[in-house]
């Protein structure tokens, strides 16, 4: 597959937008300016650009505790996001879900989810909707190799191949499941494996490549868009910071060698050389992107900072839908 | 209209009543399908959804696999994406298999995602001992869900609270989950044939009365009102309220009637500890605490699985003799200084 110089630019834009927004927020954690959990996407972009550059707005995707990087690839506002990181009511959800519940339903992002395992069945039913709609659109549903020992993701995954539904499951493989290494908490070595025992195709894929995860996406929509049922993606990746907070070394349980030897692979990095040799994006144009996206950070850094917190009385705003309203 | 020309009304069980809601509402709006269990060609095991798939095809009466989670989830999903869902827990008990879907997510979503999303999702499920299923298959759990921020819950006692209420929740733009009793399902009464709907939140009394409230939901209320009609030949006078949905509760229905007849009886097949009557019992004294002259009292199922044994399940659910026994002791209890 030859991908196009705009498809390439799109992937390095969509992965440095994460890097950029994730370091971010890590700094901001650091200083004890955000609330609660912070689960940072840094190491894994490649999967989350190289996806959703194969995707339209109209299209769905669930996402996980590790959401970020899944709505900022899906072409998520910064400003809303950091708004919502510090809780302020401009943020995405009006500071009411934070972190772990951030989603843009016009982007088809239905949303981070804080139980792990838990968007798999969504996306069977964003798929479902796909179907009965008729439009084309596909489902995608991102989830970490610990959810693919959670029953929602065995349910998920039968009912959308036995009803044959647009929906592509995507496996990102940090091997390891919040604080345990993944060999512990599986037999298997390759998360595809699974996939023959729903009916579905399995396609493994370098997590650190943004191009193989984007190609191996696009056959998969394709096959999706084309009534021909769900495929298994999974994409080997690494997580270069704790499963929360800003630690990346001298963890407990996982050596620091073998982070130093992924960040040797570094998806962003290895994209960047493709692209200078390639003549698309010499190293100069690429540091303008990365100065320019540095400074929507900034923006949105300030925007939140700036913006109010929520007032007491919207505690009870939004606990139910007014039926018939905003139909 | 002279008598001769008065149509007879049309009085169907309540699983057609219920069936009839679906099928109408099904007619009415493209977006409304049925997901679960059984549900196509078979028609659900209580019949419930029978002849639904031949009228509107596969795609919108779906089978799916035994998958609680999922089939929530395809609910939750397809909800949040703009269908109308119709998904079919086949009994109460295994909502316990849902929970995550039905709690954390149809629940949540709204407020979590700052109230952008709309989940028209209508559970439906079939609750209530009495058919020797033993303690996986009779429960009532309906407290549990009515815990949950987020969700509505509904427990029709009539054919046409059936057809009604049902109606209402598919209609509803939140995650409602309807309780079917299914002891009562052959239960026939007066259905109107056209579209109708039961407004969710709003009591019904069920039989006026002066001397003692007695709340009760489901088949409670048959088993109520054979009590009330007992006691009416001892000379008192029991006014019966059937709540019909849970959460949100029409509070101001049952405080009404409390400060008038002063006494409370709350009733229900769940087990007693931690149940409605609990919540009830509550807020009754909270907005009517000078108006009772007896506790508000409870007859429920005492605190233990449901048992199988038709000799032992017979002790275990609330009759229209223990209604009428628990109704005579808060009579019975002396009034205040008296």
């Amino acid at each position: 597959m030859e991908l196009s110089a705009d498809t390439l630019k799109d992937l390095h834009r969509r992965m440095v937008r994460i890097r950029l927004f994730e370091e971010a927020a890590g700094r901001l954690a650091e200083a004890n300016k955000l609330p609660g959990f912070l689960h940072l996407y840094v190491g894994q972009e490649a999967v989350a650009a190289g996806v959703c550059v194969a995707l339209t707005d109209r299209d769905h995707i669930t996402s996980t505790h590790r959401g970020h990087g899944h709505l900022v690839a899906k072409g998520g506002d910064f400003n809303r996001m950091m708004a919502e990181l510090m809780g302020k009511a401009t943020g995405y959800c009006k500071g009411k879900g934070g972190s772990m519940h951030i989603s843009d339903l016009e982007l088809g992002m239905l949303g981070a989810n804080g139980i792990v395992g838990a968007g798999a069945p969504i996306a069977v039913g964003a798929a479902f909707t796909d179907r009965y709609r008729g439009e084309g659109n596909v489902a995608v549903a991102f989830f970490g190799d610990g959810a693919t020992n959670i029953g929602a993701f065995h349910e998920a995954a039968n009912m959308a191949c036995a009803l044959r539904l647009p929906c592509v499951f995507v496996c990102e493989n940090n091997e390891y499941g919040e604080f345990t290494p993944r060999h512990k908490t599986m037999a298997i070595t390759d998360i595809i494996d699974r996939a023959a025992g729903y009916g579905m195709p399995g396609v493994m894929v370098d997590g650190m490549d943004a191009v193989a995860v984007h190609e191996a996406a696009v056959e998969s929509v394709a096959r999706a868009r084309a009534g021909e049922g769900p495929s298994l993606i999974e994409a080997k990746t690494y997580r270069y910071y704790n499963h929360h907070g800003v630690q990346n070394l001298g963890l407990k349980y996982r050596p620091d060698e073998e982070v130093e030897q992924w960040k040797q692979r570094d998806a962003i990095e290895g994209l960047e050389r493709r692209l200078a040799e390639a003549g698309v994006l010499s190293s100069d144009e690429a540091a303008e992107v990365w100065a320019a996206i540095g400074a929507d950070v900034e923006a949105a850094i300030t925007f939140a900072e700036e913006s109010p917190l929520p007032e007491p009385d919207s505690l009870l705003v939004d606990v139910y839908s007014v039926t018939g309203e905003d139909r | 209209m002279s008598a001769a020309e008065t149509p007879e009304p049309r009085v169907l069980p309540q699983v057609m009543a219920f069936n009839e809601a679906v099928r109408q509402c099904m007619r009415e709006d493209p977006d409304v399908f049925v997901a679960g269990e059984d549900v196509g060609a078979f028609g659900g095991v209580f019949g419930t959804f029978a002849g639904l798939q031949k009228e509107f095809g596969e795609d919108r009466v779906v089978d799916t696999p035994i998958s609680e989670q999922a089939i929530v989830g395809l609910g939750v999903g397809s909800a949040v994406t703009g269908l109308r869902p119709i998904v079919d827990l086949m009994f109460m008990d295994f909502v316990c298999v849902a929970m995550d879907q039905i709690v954390n997510q149809a629940a949540k979503l709204k407020y979590m995602f700052g109230g952008t999303a709309r989940i028209p999702l209508t559970i439906t499920t079939g609750g209530g001992a009495g058919l020797s299923a033993a303690a996986q298959h009779s429960q009532s759990l309906e407290a549990m869900l009515c815990h949950i921020p987020g969700l509505k819950v509904v427990c029709p006692s009539s054919a046409y609270d059936m057809k009604g209420l049902m109606v209402s929740c598919i209609r509803e733009d939140n995650p409602t989950i309807l309780v079917k009793n299914k002891r009562m399902l052959g239960d026939a009464g007066e259905v109107p044939e056209e579209l109708y709907a039961v407004p969710l939140g709003q009591a019904n009394v069920v039989r006026p009365g002066s001397d003692v409230t007695v709340v009760a939901y489901g088949r409670m209320v048959s088993e109520a009102t054979k009590a009330a009609e007992r006691l009416a030949d001892e000379g008192i006078d029991c006014e019966i309220i059937d709540p019909r949905t849970l959460q949100p509760l029409d509070t101001d229905t049952i405080v009404a009637s409390a400060r008038r007849t002063n006494r409370v009886v709350v009733v229900h097949e769940a087990v007693r500890f931690g149940g409605l009557g609990a919540e009830i019992a509550a807020q009754v004294q909270e907005e009517a605490f000078d108006h009772l002259d007896a506790p508000v009292a409870r007859v429920a199922a005492p605190f233990s699985p449901v048992p199988f044994s038709p000799a032992l399940e017979g002790h275990y659910i609330p009759d229209a003799k223990r209604i009428a026994a628990g109704i005579r002791d808060t009579l019975d209890r002396p009034q205040p200084g008296g």
